[in-house]
C-alpha cells in the first residue's frame, strides 16, 4: 500500500497519473446492482442478449472444430489490419441487403461494432468536440464518446425517428455557439432504446441536413435485418457513400461471442481507421473471422435471420400484451423491429431511484438515465424482450408492475422522487448495453 | 484444512461479495489453504454433504449472508464455519435493534428512530417529517435499516432534501433509521477472536471529502485512509473499548468490524457493526490486518481453523 506525506493512503498510487478522461469512469452504485442480474432467480429485461439457444449450435460447434482441424494454422495466426478478405467480401454482400453497393476494400472489421465507435471517436474527436445524437442515445456509444471528452447533444425523435427539422435547428444553434460538430451518431432502424424506426421520407432529409451543415453521419445499423414486419429500408449510406460511415455487426444477427463488427468508410475514412485499428489491436481476431464466414458460406443465414425474427416478434408480442394487461398506468411506443422497448413511468417515478426496489424484487431493467449525456431520462426505463422466454417477459412486467406500485405509493406519501442530485453518469457493462 | 468461500447471493452487495470472496480465496492459498468458491444456490447442500475437513466462510454481504439465514442454515447442516451464530446474526442484521442492544451495555450510539413507511402513509409524511426536522438537527442520516455498503444511505443537509432521502431509503427497505450525523474523526474498528480471546486490530482512520458513500468506499481516491488511525492514546483506548464491548455484547463470533466516530467530547459513538466485513482491495478490515503487522493469509487459516463445529 503507498502512503502519503500525510502519512494517509488513497488505496491507488496512480491517482495523479490518470489522464483527464479517466477521472469519470468510476463504478457505480447502479452497476453494483446489476452483478445479481446474472443470477437465475432475476427476470433481467435489461441487457440485449441475443436468444443464442434459436442457434444451430451443435451445427456450428462442428464447424469451428473443423476451422481449426483444417485451416488452425491460418485462423490462430495474426490477420491482417483491416481484417480478413473473404468476410469483407460477404460483409458487402450483407450490406447490399440495406441497398448499400460496397467494395471490400471499403470494409474495416473490427471487434464488435463498439470498437468501430471507439476508432471513429479516436480519429475525430477532440476534447469539447460535439456529437449530435438522438434523445435518448445507446448507452455504449456515449460511454465512448465521453471517454474521448467529447460533448454530446440530444436531438429529439417521434416515432419516425430523429425530427429533422430539429436536427437542422440544433447543427444551426451549434454553428451560431461556435462549437465543433464533428458527426451525428444515429441508431436508424429499430432504435436502442428508442424502439422506432427513421422513416423512409426521413432518410433524405437528414442526409442533406447533414451535408449542408458539413457533418458526417455515423450510422449505427445492428438492428437493421431484424424487422418483424417489413423488409429493410436502405440505409443512409446508401444515400451518401462519401458523407456516412456505417456501423455493422454479427453480434444481433448471428452472435456477440465473436466480437465482429465492422466499419463501411469514405476511402481516406477508412485508412485512417485501418491505422487506429492496427495500432489499438494490431487485428482483429482471425479465428472469429473465418468462423463466421464460414457461418455466411455455408448455412442460411438469411433463414437464421427470418427465424430470430420470429422469436422476438413472438417475445415483443409478449411483452406488449404484459405491459398492457400489468402495466397500463405507464406508456410505451410498440416496437416492430429489434430488442427494445421504451417506457414512460407514471407521473413523478424515477427509474433510476427505482431500482434497488426491481432487483430485490428479482427483476431488472436499464433506467432511461443512462441514455442521456446529462443524466436525463430518468422517468423513462428501457425493456429488453430479445433474451427471456414468454413465459419470463411475462413473469417479468408482473414483477415490474408490482415494484411501480410500490413506487408509486412510496412517492405519493413523500410527494418527492429518489432522484439524487448528486447522480453519476453510467460507463456501459454488457449487462446494460 | 480445506475452505469453502461463499459469496455472491441475491442482494444488493453481491458484486462487494464476489470481490471480497475472491480476495480472501487468494489470501488463504497464498498460504497453501485449498479453496473452493461457490454462491449459494440449489448446489450448495450437496456441495456442503460432499465435503470432508471443511470449514465455510459465509462472504456474502447483505440479507440472507448476514441476517442469520445463511447461519442457521450451516449449522443445521451441522457444518463448522467461521462468523457469527445465527441467532447472534439476527440480532446484529437489524442496526435499530443491535443499537438498542449495544446502547444498553453502556455504549454510546447516536440518538436514533426507526420508522416504517407504513407509518409514513398512516400518520402523514409531513407531519412525521417534521416531527424529524425538530428532533433532529440539520444534518440528519438517513438509512436501510438493514443492510450495508452504504446502499440507500444519505446525508441531509437542508430539511427539502429529507422527503426524497426517505424515499431513497425505502428503494432499499421497508423500515429507514434517522439519526444525528455525529461530526469527529471517523474510524473502524477490526476485531478478531470470539469473547474473551477477542483482540482488537488497529483502527482505520477514515477522512473522506463528502459522504462515506458507496462511490467514496469502492473508486480509490475520494478517501484517505489513516492505520493506525492518528488519535491520542485516550481516544485510541476510547473506541478500542467501545468496539470490543458491542462484539461481545452481540455475541458476534471470530471477526467483525466495528464503525465509530469519536467525537468532539471524545466520546467513541458507534454508528455500524458488520459481521461480514468486505474484504475487497479498497475494504477496512485487510487494511486493518496489514496496519497490525500480520499476514493476512496467515490470519485468515487462523480464523478457519478456529471456526465454531455446531
Amino acid at each position: 500500500m503507498t502512503h502519503s506525506d500525510s502519512g494517509g493512503t488513497r488505496l491507488d498510487p496512480w491517482l495523479g497519473s490518470y489522464a483527464a478522461r479517466a477521472h469519470n469512469m468510476r463504478a457505480s452504485e447502479i452497476r453494483a446492482l446489476f452483478s445479481v442480474v446474472s443470477r437465475p432467480e432475476v427476470v433481467s429485461l435489461a441487457g440485449g442478449m441475443p436468444y443464442l439457444a434459436g442457434l444451430p449450435l451443435e451445427q456450428i460447434g462442428q464447424m469451428m472444430s473443423r476451422l481449426v482441424a483444417e485451416q488452425g494454422e491460418t485462423a490462430l495466426q495474426y490477420g491482417s489490419g483491416q481484417g480478413y478478405e473473404p468476410l469483407r467480401e460477404q460483409i458487402t454482400q450483407v450490406m447490399e441487403l440495406e441497398g448499400i453497393h460496397a467494395h471490400p476494400d471499403d470494409v474495416v472489421v473490427t471487434t464488435g461494432s463498439q470498437q468501430a465507435l471507439d476508432l471513429v471517436s479516436t480519429i475525430f474527436l477532440n476534447p469539447g468536440d460535439v456529437v449530435v445524437a438522438e434523445a435518448p442515445s445507446y448507452v455504449g456509444a456515449l460511454g465512448v464518446f465521453r471517454a474521448h471528452q467529447a460533448d454530446v447533444v440530444h436531438v429529439p425523435m417521434d416515432e419516425d425517428g430523429l425530427i429533422p427539422a430539429s436536427l437542422d435547428e440544433a447543427l444551426t444553434r451549434l454553428r451560431a455557439e461556435g462549437k465543433t460538430v464533428k458527426f451525428l451518431y444515429t441508431v436508424p432502424n429499430y432504435h436502442n432504446p428508442g424502439g422506432v424506426t427513421l422513416s423512409l421520407e426521413r432518410r433524405p432529409q437528414i442526409v442533406e441536413i447533414c451535408q449542408r451543415h458539413r457533418v458526417l453521419v455515423l450510422e449505427d445499423n445492428p438492428y437493421g435485418l431484424l424487422g418483424f414486419d417489413r423488409e429493410p429500408l436502405p440505409a443512409l449510406r446508401s444515400l451518401d457513400p462519401e458523407g456516412v460511415i456505417y456501423l455493422g455487426s454479427f453480434s444481433k444477427t448471428f452472435a456477440p461471442g465473436f466480437r465482429v463488427g465492422w466499419a463501411a468508410a469514405p476511402h481516406a475514412v477508412r485508412e485512417k481507421l485501418v491505422l487506429a485499428a492496427e495500432a489499438a489491436i494490431l487485428c482483429p481476431s482471425n479465428a472469429s473471422q473465418m468462423a463466421i464466414s464460414a457461418y455466411l458460406d455455408r448455412y442460411d443465414w438469411q433463414g437464421q435471420i427470418k427465424a430470430f425474427r420470429e422469436q422476438y416478434r413472438e417475445r415483443r408480442d409478449a411483452m406488449i400484451s404484459a405491459l398492457e394487461e400489468m402495466l397500463p398506468a405507464a406508456s410505451w411506443n410498440v416496437p416492430d423491429g429489434g430488442f427494445y422497448v421504451w417506457v414512460k413511468l407514471p407521473e413523478g417515478l424515477d427509474a433510476k431511484s427505482m431500482l434497488p426496489r426491481a432487483v430485490t424484487a428479482r427483476v431488472a431493467y436499464v433506467p432511461g438515465t443512462a441514455f442521456y449525456y446529462d443524466g436525463s431520462g430518468a422517468d423513462h426505463m428501457r425493456l429488453s424482450f430479445c433474451y427471456p422466454t414468454p413465459e419470463r417477459i411475462r413473469e417479468g412486467v408482473r414483477r415490474l408492475a408490482g415494484v411501480i406500485t410500490a413506487e408509486m405509493e412510496t412517492v405519493r406519501i413523500f410527494g418527492a422522487s429518489g432522484t439524487d442530485a448528486s447522480t453519476t453518469v453510467e460507463f456501459p457493462s454488457p449487462d446494460i448495453a | 484444512m480445506n475452505v469453502l468461500i461463499l459469496a455472491g447471493g441475491l442482494s444488493h452487495e453481491r458484486d462487494v461479495s464476489m470481490r471480497s470472496g475472491r480476495r480472501v480465496k487468494d489470501a488463504l492459498e497464498s498460504v497453501g489453504v485449498t479453496v473452493t468458491m461457490a454462491d449459494v444456490d440449489t448446489d450448495l447442500l450437496p456441495t456442503l454433504q460432499s465435503l470432508e475437513d471443511m470449514v465455510v466462510w459465509p462472504l456474502l454481504h447483505g440479507a440472507s449472508g448476514e441476517d442469520g439465514s445463511l447461519q442457521a442454515l450451516l449449522e443445521l447442516a451441522g457444518v463448522p464455519f467461521v462468523g457469527t451464530r445465527s441467532r447472534e446474526a439476527r440480532v446484529a442484521w437489524s442496526k435499530p435493534v443491535a443499537k438498542a442492544v449495544f446502547s444498553r451495555a453502556g455504549v454510546a450510539t447516536p440518538d436514533f428512530v426507526t420508522l416504517p413507511q407504513s407509518l409514513f402513509r398512516e400518520v402523514g409524511a409531513d407531519q412525521v417529517l417534521e416531527l424529524l426536522l425538530a428532533r433532529f438537527p440539520l444534518p440528519m442520516v438517513v438509512k436501510p435499516a438493514r443492510g450495508g455498503s452504504a446502499l440507500g444511505v444519505s446525508l441531509v443537509h437542508d430539511r427539502s432534501q429529507l422527503a426524497q432521502a426517505m424515499v431513497h431509503c425505502f428503494a432499499y427497505g421497508d423500515m429507514a433509521l434517522i439519526e444525528a450525523a455525529i461530526t469527529g474523526t471517523e474510524v473502524a474498528v477490526s476485531i478478531i477472536g470470539t469473547g474473551d480471546q477477542a483482540r482488537v486490530l488497529p483502527g482505520v482512520e477514515i477522512v473522506c471529502d463528502g459522504p462515506y458513500d458507496y462511490d467514496a468506499r469502492y473508486n480509490p481516491g475520494r478517501v484517505e485512509y489513516f492505520a493506525p488511525a492518528r488519535l491520542d492514546a485516550d481516544a485510541q483506548a476510547a473506541v478500542a473499548a467501545a468496539a470490543l464491548s458491542v462484539h461481545r455484547t452481540m455475541g458476534l463470533a471470530d471477526l467483525s468490524r466495528i464503525d465509530l466516530i469519536i467525537d468532539h467530547d471524545g466520546v467513541a459513538q458507534v454508528l455500524d457493526i458488520n459481521i461480514a466485513p468486505g474484504m475487497t482491495e479498497t475494504s477496512l478490515f485487510p487494511q486493518a490486518v496489514e496496519a497490525a503487522g500480520e499476514d493476512l493469509g496467515a490470519l485468515y487459516a487462523a480464523v478457519c481453523a478456529q471456526a465454531h463445529h455446531p
